[in-house]
């Protein structure tokens, strides 16, 4: 059984226990531990069930690559599903369910998937639904989604809040690790201003627990000491719980931090993203260890060996009493070893290498651990449970040599180099053969605006495994950021590392090597997605050579932790499966984020009135004061209709409606866009933006004028008014006020760069009212002012003057073949225009009308309207409207 | 997220700044020009994979349309310059061929 070990873990507090629940039962852990290491420590080993077939499953790993350890977090308004239990650090209170099941996650009725397993191979969903054609949409596709997905969605509104930053840097670097301290001080020491960022709550990384001597100290200590010269400068800034999420075009980065996520009472936002532009970018993220591919991997109690050495060292916990080891490097017999000075059984380290040499295997013989070399692992004897193992041959077919009693089982396939950030922004990999990974070649890194590399990958994500490397490459990268973005100043030396000695690793894709079919089913390479080693070669037999289209086709890597445990390994069997060299098959992209980011963090405050600005006209508020239903149009809110008390929005409509058309209405079309063309060639101009003549135009007259696009589909329209000899005044629509004069801007700045115009947006100057209605001149007569009489101001024609006090623009043009007036005041005076006009029209039952209205009686008068008839494939032809395509002009 | 250097305000401006407007250099056909030749300038566009000429306006900031040379798998910018002209600059043309000796785009090289 998994437990707390006396006396031990570096990371928690024993004085300071910490309640918690997990699926309703009380359970306790310590200040520091995550859930994982508390579930442990508390003999919860199984965690879930996998997605597929409803396989019991265990935590395997210690980090952010964990792919069984999916939980959902919390309640109500803080409800979040899959949230990893690796890298969850526990707090009082905290409640997590299990996902994936049900009944229950000790008995699940899914789990009958799993004796159906060889009826659901991959690419079963494609060959199973295909036919009869009815059946998916009525049965099949009703069932799958009911079935497909891990975790559930949040029910409730969001209670937390969230933010962004945005800073520029010189150097970021990405990781906490020894080779980001040494990279950050090398960068800090030379003037630059870093920025530092760490996923996890401590610095320090792999070296913390695996204890190498740095400049003539143990590795904690010179952590300790890096941490505080960092500290001491003032143009460095370290984050930790903050993840490197992506690096994009030109230095543009992204990192995700977590703020109150292991202390959800305090104050403040919970998620923090910070948008950053750096100069320099340098990325030392670490490597992740392989699984080995043996039948029953995926029994909870098989996990990554150095996860297990993490969880005694950090957090005082051991996974099992008797520990197997298997490996196919001398890494995993630090695992050994630990378990072994901690008291715990290693009945044996099997090694699937036929000759093994070092320093760690001499340590690991010399504490009594028995060795067996060239063998691998048969099978996993457990279910819920690891309970023991079969070894074999790792040459030969599986037959089992042996059984040995145990409860865990620690493997170590190799390290593969985080890469991710390196790719993001086109950094390519070169396959190390010897080394049996991919690393980042610097012949072909991700390049900038001068088209020099930004972005350095060091220390182990490089694919240097020792610490001496690792230290001198993180330094040197540091130094030659700082460089790059102009800091030059002398610093410090690079630290000096010293770490054991490690024989060759030997690749090993396959245990054992001649495995059969049935063994193969069995053995697991992607836990998330339930993807098997026979899976792989299925897809490839099947025609699926391209690692994107296995990938898709058999679901490898395409869970929440995109393949961060698998995709090697996949790749390695598929490459075997075409035999073909393995950087041949390639890998498959690696896209941002690294580990899944909160969607609220990339929201930030954008929710509710900070969604987006909302445009207001100088009547908004009296709209909204009397009943206004409004719709967006455009960031613009417009009255759809106006309720009165009980109404409901149709009977509002044909109430407007019918007022208008036997009385008064009055419209706000303050939104209509209001374009001033002006210039000696304004009208040479318009005749070539719209498909009539606007030169020919009187002044004092107003025209109805179409705009195409380039290829002739309708774009705009609106009525232009001619307000001198050299200028026009172009209504457009109200979504079109922008993009309209962007387009004449284009033309003019672009094309035609002789003309002399100006054109300037003043839709926001002018409130425009609609006085709409047969008593539409009987209240601007009432008003006073200026002559409104059908002499005086005949139907296209406009005048200015006074309407009562205002100054005041007036169109005699109409949108629903009502007599009508659209009337133009200075913003400013907009609304006690609009309070003038309500006053004045009592007498004629003067109602408001909105959107809705104005559509019904432009459409029963056979007026288009923008965006409803057209929808960018619309030419003026298919609307009829071949009367306002001018044949006095060539183009 | 490109920065480009408008001409302009002689200032880097961050992508979001800017508003992309397709392939620069474009040959616009009038009336009574040859069909395939109006089709060309209707639907033709260069898409490739290494030097591209595009235009770009600095829609947050001058509201001006300026031209720029870069190369789209390696996002490097060769330089940008005034829209308000028919081929790009010789000392652009100049630094591309320093960077990408050969390389050919449309008529210009």
């Amino acid at each position: 059984m998994s437990t707390r070990l006396a006396g031990k873990g570096r990371l928690i507090n024993k004085d300071q226990t910490v309640a918690f629940t997990f699926n309703g039962k009380h359970l306790r852990g310590f200040a520091g531990d995550t859930l994982a290491s508390a579930l442990l420590a508390n003999d919860q080993m199984l965690v879930g069930r996998s997605f597929k077939y409803h396989r019991p499953r265990g935590v395997v790993a210690s980090g952010a690559e964990e792919p069984n350890g999916l939980v959902n977090l919390g309640k109500g308004g803080k409800f979040e599903p899959n949230q990893r239990v690796t890298t969850t650090e526990l707090f009082d209170g905290l409640t997590a369910t299990s996902q994936n099941h049900w009944p229950s996650l000790e008995f699940d009725v899914g789990a009958i998937n799993s004796t159906l397993s060889r009826f659901l191979p991959a690419g079963f969903y494609y060959k199973m639904f295909m036919f009869p054609r009815p059946f998916w949409k009525h049965v099949y596709e009703p069932f799958i989604r009911k079935s497909a997905g891990l975790g559930q969605a949040p029910k409730d509104r969001d209670a937390d809040t969230y933010e962004h930053f945005h800073v520029h840097v010189d150097v970021l670097v990405y990781g906490g690790a020894i080779a980001c301290l040494a990279a950050a001080c090398a960068a800090g020491e030379r003037g630059a201003r870093v920025l530092l960022v760490e996923q996890n709550a401590d610095w320090g990384g792999r070296a913390m627990v695996d204890g190498p001597e740095i400049d003539g100290m143990p590795a904690d200590e010179w952590v300790k000491n890096a941490i505080e010269a960092l500290e001491n400068m003032p143009n460095v800034d370290m984050r930790p719980r903050c993840m490197g999420a992506g690096i994009y075009d030109h230095g543009y980065a992204l990192a995700y931090e977590r703020l109150t996520d292991h202390a959800p009472d305090q104050e403040g936002p919970r998620h923090r993203l910070w948008r950053i532009r750096a100069n320099q970018i340098v990325t030392a993220t670490g490597a992740i260890e392989r699984p080995l591919s043996f039948a029953g991997n995926d029994v909870p109690g098989v996990m990554l060996a150095s996860a297990i050495r993490d969880y005694v060292v950090n957090y005082g916990v051991s996974v099992g009493d008797r520990t197997v080891v298997v490996t196919n490097n001398d890494d995993a017999y630090r695992t050994a070893i630990i378990l072994k000075q901690a008291g715990l059984e290693v009945p044996v380290i099997v090694d699937a290498r036929v000759q093994v040499d070092g320093e760690l295997i001499d340590e690991a013989r010399d504490l009594g651990i028995r060795i067996e070399t060239g063998k691998g692992i048969a099978k996993v004897i457990g279910g819920k449970r690891v309970t023991g193992v079969g070894l074999c041959a790792q040459a030969g077919e599986g037959a089992a040599l042996e059984e040995i009693a145990c409860d865990c089982i620690a493997m170590s396939g190799g390290w593969s180099p985080v890469v991710h950030l390196w790719s993001h922004c086109g950094g390519k990999l070169n396959w190390d053969a010897d080394q049996a990974m991919f690393r980042p070649d610097p012949e072909r890194p991700p390049t900038g605006h001068d088209g020099a590399a930004f972005v350095a990958t060091v220390g182990i994500a490089n694919g240097h495994l020792f610490t001496a490397e690792v230290l001198g490459d993180g330094w040197a990268a540091g130094r030659a950021a700082a460089k790059a973005a102009g800091h030059t100043r002398k610093g410090g030396g690079a630290p000096l590392g010293q770490d054991a000695a490690e024989g060759p690793i030997s690749p090993v894709w396959l245990m054992p090597q001649g495995a059969s079919h049935a063994l193969r089913s069995k053995a697991w390479l992607d836990f998330q997605n339930d993807v098997k080693v026979s899976d792989v070669q299925l897809a490839a037999q099947e025609g699926f050579e391209s690692v994107e289209h296995a990938k898709r086709y058999t679901t490898l890597g395409m869970a929440t932790d995109q393949g961060k445990l698998s995709n090697i390994n996949g790749l390695a069997v598929l490459s075997k499966a075409l035999n073909d060299d393995i950087p041949n098959v390639g890998t498959t992209t690696f896209r941002p984020p690294y580990t899944p980011i909160s969607m609220a963090s990339i929201a930030g405050v954008a929710k509710d009135d900070l969604f987006q600005p909302i445009r207001k006209t100088p009547i908004s508020d009296w709209a909204n004061d009397n009943g206004a239903d409004n719709e967006p149009v455009g960031q613009w809110r417009r009255p759809y209709a106006y309720l009165r008390h009980g109404e409901s929005v149709e009977d509002a409509v044909n109430r407007e409606v019918k007022n208008t058309r036997e009385s008064l209405g009055l419209l706000d079309a303050s939104t209509l866009g209001k374009l001033i063309v002006k210039g000696p060639d304004a009208g040479k101009f318009l005749d070539m933006m719209y498909t009539n003549m606007m030169s020919t135009l009187p002044v004092g007259k107003c025209r109805y004028g179409l705009m195409c696009s380039e290829n002739g589909f309708l774009m705009d329209d609106g009525v232009v008014v001619r307000m001198s000899e050299d200028t026009w005044l172009c209504h457009t629509t109200t979504g079109g006020a922008e993009h309209i004069h962007a387009h004449m801007e284009d033309w003019l700045q672009c094309e035609w760069r002789d003309m002399q115009v100006y054109v300037a947006n003043v839709t926001e100057q002018f409130a425009q009212i609609a006085v709409v209605g047969p008593n539409a001149r009987k209240v601007l007569r009432k008003m006073g002012g200026m002559d409104v009489s059908a002499d005086a101001l005949p139907f296209m024609q406009w005048a200015e003057g006074k309407i009562g006090e205002f100054d005041a623009r007036v169109f005699r043009i109409s949108f629903s073949g009502e007599l009508s007036y659209e009337i133009a005041v200075p913003a400013g005076q907009g609304r006690a225009f609009w309070d003038a006009l309500m006053e004045a029209g009592e007498e004629f039952r003067v109602m408001p009308y909105g959107t809705e209205a104005l559509h019904i009686m432009r459409a029963e008068k056979g007026f288009i309207m923008i965006g409803d008839e057209t929808d960018g494939t619309v030419i003026p032809q298919d609307l009829n409207l071949n009367w306002e395509l001018s044949k006095k002009k060539e183009d | 997220m490109l920065i480009l250097h408008c001409p302009y305000c002689g200032m880097d401006v961050d992508e979001t700044d800017l508003h992309a407007g397709g392939q620069a250099h474009l040959k616009r056909e009038g009336p009574g020009s040859d069909v395939a030749a109006f089709e060309d300038y209707l639907f033709m566009r260069e898409n490739p994979k290494g030097v591209h000429f595009e235009r770009w306006r600095h829609v947050y900031g001058c509201g001006k349309w300026f031209l720029a040379a870069r190369c789209t798998s390696t996002l490097e910018v060769f330089g940008t310059y005034s829209a308000q002209t028919l081929e790009p600059p010789q000392d652009i043309k100049d630094k591309i061929t320093a960077k990408r000796p050969g390389w050919v785009w449309g008529t210009f090289s």
